[in-house]
């Protein structure tokens, strides 16, 4: 017994005496500035640029990595409640926390910076990632108009195509439309090949594949027109939309799984061409490549059904930085953002992390896969720079009914009417706490 | 004399409450710091619609707890884990109560199989999740299933019963009972086996002379020592499968629509997703309240029982 | 003789069947227990390209250089150091303070005990997830938000509540009898409890150590929460970081995951033996 207390004193000193050596913080230095993200992928790049700023400037940027995201974005959201938030983060959320954030002061303006010298800043970068960051006068939001955060990179999500089980199946081109698309999965299907892979395990990328097909086959305008209430979702144009993931499901096209699969693991099957076409952003480039690198692929706009209507893709910015508002350093914290989206450093994020680059310039630089990705930036559009937006409990309703089709327990139309019923709800609520 | 007495009598009392006083003070103070804050703030917060950012929160009384009691999802949910609790209590802790029974005789490897059936436990959930999901993987590559379970089944000839296992309504929310089942038995197994050595092997010996077989044996002397580590295992079995959630997230994400969620689920989908934070702790304290029911009502039996 | 014999060879016989059962049934058992842990090692031991194509049991060409990779690029060096000074800390001050509380609630007489007692069994039941907000919130008033001090009280007050719960069940069980003696030999509550409850609690105590151990070391939710320094993470969180650029590379993967879960192997190997003791002296018997 004596032993065991002789030991464990001797361990708690050296225990003590570590802890207070590194609990020695350095105090608030007025050139260093605090930068939180949650990119995993990113963070030793990041670490790296800041050493050559540091060489550059003398000024110290703290890079800290949260991970897994979910993690960080409760990180975030307590620490604004306890006003303890670093110079540059991120917000993880939808542009109505975005803009919660910054009415009750969290983010700093940026217009001025952007609009310097006949808005340098703002030229450089992709209009479309800067669309997210911006508050259009008017905008439903009540946040002064204005642009508020400023875009690491651009990505958008495709249809990816893998070259060689298409050509197995007998086709040496991609599906141009809906059905050729369906005809084409019948075809791997008999050589033994599932269709499509998704990461449908996770809410916001079934969400995403059905805001595609809805856009094509209503356009925009209706697509709003049911956000604000004015069209219902019971509507034959959503119904057909529902109806998609119900033909996924009756012509075997989806792989076993899917509605559970998180996307690292979807990520994992296409690499591995245990299905022919997959559901992801331009992100996934750098994980084939690493996965597979002799897996030959090609992009596409998801296939359309109807002519009437363009087809739309999610993308724009990919990643996003603010600058605390509250900052002592904001100035310093601003000047690092903004050279960490100048074209060299640009250059050498798309070159480590095989990103699109949100500076112009810097698209030089990049494979040719990217390339592709790059060339459908057009046809890109986002929830975050929709006039309106649908309330989370609806859209938590809408992605779960989606997953009830795929597992076979509801049809189309009953989905459409509970979501209806729901959002009917929510607008009754709406109006009272008016 | 008297009054003396009783004054040096109070004075002595006075100290020793004091002084015992002392010996809960560490924890209490912690706990004051540490919980009675948060708590009081979940409850509050339960009265009040908030978005968990606003500065403006607006008091709608006990609004929150009626949407509740009429939330469908909430209460299918609540029964889920209750589903998930129920296969634990029967399938983890009769398999604890065999394995405890077989190693607590005299055998061979004893002391390794007591260092091995504790491996689970000690695995974090987000591995156990990580792994299963690849036993239990539906894919098929080239025709043939991929996933350990129906790879099996395909060699043993059983193709009928090759399904999804993680993505059927019909089996997701067994599988994931199961594994949470497997990974929570070492701990059931380590204290039935505990429970088992303490018995007085004499009273086997008076039950041989009276000549009764080793099932009498097993219904008169084994169960009725047993009873009181069983309700303990018990009620520590119901505390941590009715807040599995983890364990949920890493087997099927927030897929499968409303079948495999758990009232802690909703719990971080009210706060994250939907951004309904009083929503969120109206479901927090309506949960508690269930779980310090069932644990109490647990206790009443097991002290029942003893007195039986 | 002859005619004696047989009989018991069939008994032999019998027993020796039984015990066969009894042994498939405990190996089947121990094969699935196994079987993660092994297919971890196994998985750490391959390359990212053969990881996915091979299927054979046992890799042919071993890759310890993995467990090297993963301990260098993921920082193991000082998350490890991190994670076991957290993990010694709280288990060391749950241990003391859960053992004061439990003896006083079994053994001492005082206003408002039950209170007390009660009020740390029901705070077990309500759940973690909603006190995110709060607790940052209140960390950061008392200046503790960021700092070793503050995580480790925070850990501390996690495990709280079962520690207290377990010892008071195995001090309620405990015979007296020494405790009076050394009061009539004129001890204080704080000498018997160090001298006397202490040392026949050891048992117990063992379980309360690796109970905690547990759950401290596989932890990151609150560390994520309440830390932010990178130089002050723990193992937990560094893994998920570290899954981000090695995401493609399982192999190293496993590698980081087999390095976090040895440690706490090696403490549960330590103290199993205690446990089976600490719960039959009655820690368990509610």
């Amino acid at each position: 017994m004596k032993k065991i207390i002789s030991f464990c004193l001797v361990l708690t000193s050296f225990m003590v005496s570590f802890g207070f050596v590194s609990c020695s913080r350095p105090k608030k230095d007025p050139n260093t500035i605090t930068l939180w993200h949650w990119m995993t992928d990113r963070d030793k790049t990041f670490k790296e640029l800041a050493a050559q700023y540091k060489e550059l400037t003398g000024i110290d940027v703290q890079i800290e990595l949260f991970a897994p995201s979910d993690s960080y974005t409760q990180k975030v959201v307590a620490s604004a409640q306890a006003k303890i938030l670093p110079d540059i983060y991120g917000v993880l959320d939808t542009k109505e926390t975005f803009a919660n954030f910054i009415k009750y002061g969290y983010i700093a303006d940026l217009t001025q910076e952007f609009k310097k010298n006949d808005g340098e800043w703002e030229k450089e970068l992709f209009t479309k990632a800067l669309d997210a960051n911006r508050f259009e006068p008017g905008n439903g939001y009540d946040v002064p108009p204005g642009i508020y955060g400023v875009p690491l990179d651009v990505t958008n999500i495709q249809m990816l195509y893998n070259k060689k089980l298409l050509k197995k199946a007998g086709y040496d081109a991609p599906p141009e439309t809906y059905d050729e698309f369906l005809e084409m999965a019948k075809a791997l299907k008999r050589i033994g090949v599932p269709g499509l892979v998704s990461g449908w395990g996770e809410l916001w990328l079934a969400d995403c594949f059905a805001s595609n097909y809805a856009f094509n086959i209503m356009g925009e305008e209706k697509v709003m027109a049911t956000y604000r209430g004015e069209v219902p979702y019971t509507d034959k144009d959503w119904v057909r939309v529902f109806q998609i993931f119900k033909d996924l499901v009756d012509g075997d096209v989806l792989v076993k799984g899917v509605v559970t699969k998180p996307n690292k693991e979807a990520e994992q099957d296409f690499a591995l061409e245990r299905a022919a076409f997959a559901f992801n952003g331009s992100w996934s480039v750098n994980v084939y490549k690493e996965i597979n690198p002799d897996l030959e692929y090609g992009v596409i706009l998801p296939p359309a059904i109807s002519n009437k209507y363009p087809m739309r893709i999610w993308g724009g910015a990919g990643s996003n930085f603010v600058i605390s508002n509250t900052s002592p350093n904001k100035e310093k914290a601003i000047a690092f953002v903004r050279w960490l989206t100048s074209q060299k450093q640009q250059a050498y994020l798309a070159e480590q992390t095989r990103n699109l680059p949100s500076n112009k310039k810097a698209l030089s630089s990049i494979s040719k896969v990217l390339e592709e990705f790059a060339q459908s930036m057009d046809n890109t559009t986002h929830p975050t720079i929709w006039p309106v937006n649908e309330s989370p409990v609806v859209t938590e309703k809408y992605t779960k009914g989606l997953q009830s089709i795929i597992i076979g327990k509801k049809s189309p139309e009953e989905v459409a009417k509970e979501i209806q019923e729901v959002k009917e709800k929510e607008m009754e609520k709406e109006q009272r706490r008016k | 004399m008297s009054t003396n007495a009783a004054k040096t009598f109070n004075f002595s009392k006075l100290r020793y409450t004091l002084e015992s006083f002392a010996f809960i003070f560490p924890a209490v103070s912690i706990f004051s710091i540490f919980y009675i804050f948060p708590f009081f703030y979940i409850f509050k917060l339960s009265l009040y619609e908030w978005n968990g950012l606003s500065p403006f929160m607006s008091f709608i009384g006990l609004e929150n707890f009626i949407e509740l009691m009429r939330d469908k999802i909430w209460w299918t949910s609540m029964w889920h884990a209750c589903y998930i609790t129920l296969i634990a209590l029967t399938f983890q802790n009769m398999l604890a109560f065999g394995l405890a029974l077989a190693c607590d005789r005299e055998i061979r490897l004893k002391k390794f199989y007591r260092v091995v059936f504790f491996l689970p436990p000690v695995l974090s959930e987000v591995v156990v999740g990580f792994i299963w999901r690849w036993v239990l993987n539906a894919g098929e590559q080239n025709g043939e299933p991929y996933g350990l379970l129906n790879f099996a089944l395909m060699k043993s000839g059983l193709n009928h019963l090759i399904t999804d296992w993680l993505s059927n309504p019909d089996t997701a929310l067994t599988c994931i009972a199961i594994v949470h089942s497997w990974k929570g038995f070492g701990w059931g197994f380590i204290m039935l086996l505990a429970g088992l050595q303490t018995i007085d092997k004499q009273l086997y010996e008076a039950a041989k002379v009276d000549g009764a077989n080793s099932w009498e044996t097993f219904k008169n002397v084994t169960v009725p020592m047993m009873i009181p580590v069983i309700l303990v295992v018990m009620i520590l079995t119901v505390l941590g499968s009715m807040q599995v959630f983890v364990l949920i997230l890493s087997m099927v994400g927030q897929g499968l629509e409303y079948e495999a969620e758990v009232p802690v689920t909703r719990i971080l989908a009210a706060m994250t997703s939907s951004k309904q934070y009083g929503y969120a702790c109206a479901m927090g304290v309506t949960f508690g309240a269930i779980l310090i029911f069932i644990s109490f009502s647990f206790k009443k039996i097991s002290e029942r029982m003893k007195q039986v | 003789m002859a005619k004696a014999k047989i009989p018991i060879n069939r008994y032999q016989v019998f027993q020796s069947t039984k015990y066969l059962f009894i042994h498939i049934f405990l190996m089947s058992v121990a094969a699935t227990c196994i079987f993660p842990l092994f297919w971890m090692v196994r998985s750490a031991l391959m390359t990212k390209e053969t990881i996915f194509i091979d299927k054979s049991l046992f890799p042919s060409a071993l890759q310890w250089g993995n467990f090297v990779k993963a301990w260098i690029g993921g920082n193991f060096g000082t998350y490890f150091l991190n994670s076991l000074f957290y993990t010694f800390s709280v288990v060391v001050g749950i241990v003391i303070i859960s053992s004061l509380a439990a003896y006083a609630f079994s053994r001492l007489r005082f206003p408002g005990k039950d209170f007390f007692f009660y009020m740390f069994v029901a705070a077990m039941m309500i759940p973690l997830p909603g006190s995110f907000v709060p607790l940052v919130v209140l960390m950061n008033k008392i200046g503790l938000v960021n700092t070793r001090l503050g995580y480790i009280l925070c850990m501390i007050n996690v495990g709280l509540s079962m520690s207290i719960l377990l010892l008071k069940t195995f001090f309620d069980k405990m015979p007296s009898d020494l405790e009076d003696a050394a009061r009539i030999d004129g001890c204080g509550k704080i000498r018997i409890w160090w001298n006397v409850a202490l040392p026949l609690a050891r048992p117990a105590i063992a379980v309360v150590v690796i109970f905690n151990s547990l759950n401290v070391w596989n932890e990151f939710i609150l560390a994520n929460l309440l830390l932010t320094d990178d130089s002050l993470m723990t193992l937990q969180t560094g893994l998920f970081k570290f899954q981000g650029p090695n995401l493609a590379d399982y192999p190293v993967l496993m590698a980081g995951l087999t390095i976090a879960a040895i440690p706490i192997i090696i403490i549960y190997l330590f103290m199993q033996k205690h446990i089976i003791k600490g719960l039959s002296s009655g820690a368990v018997v509610g």
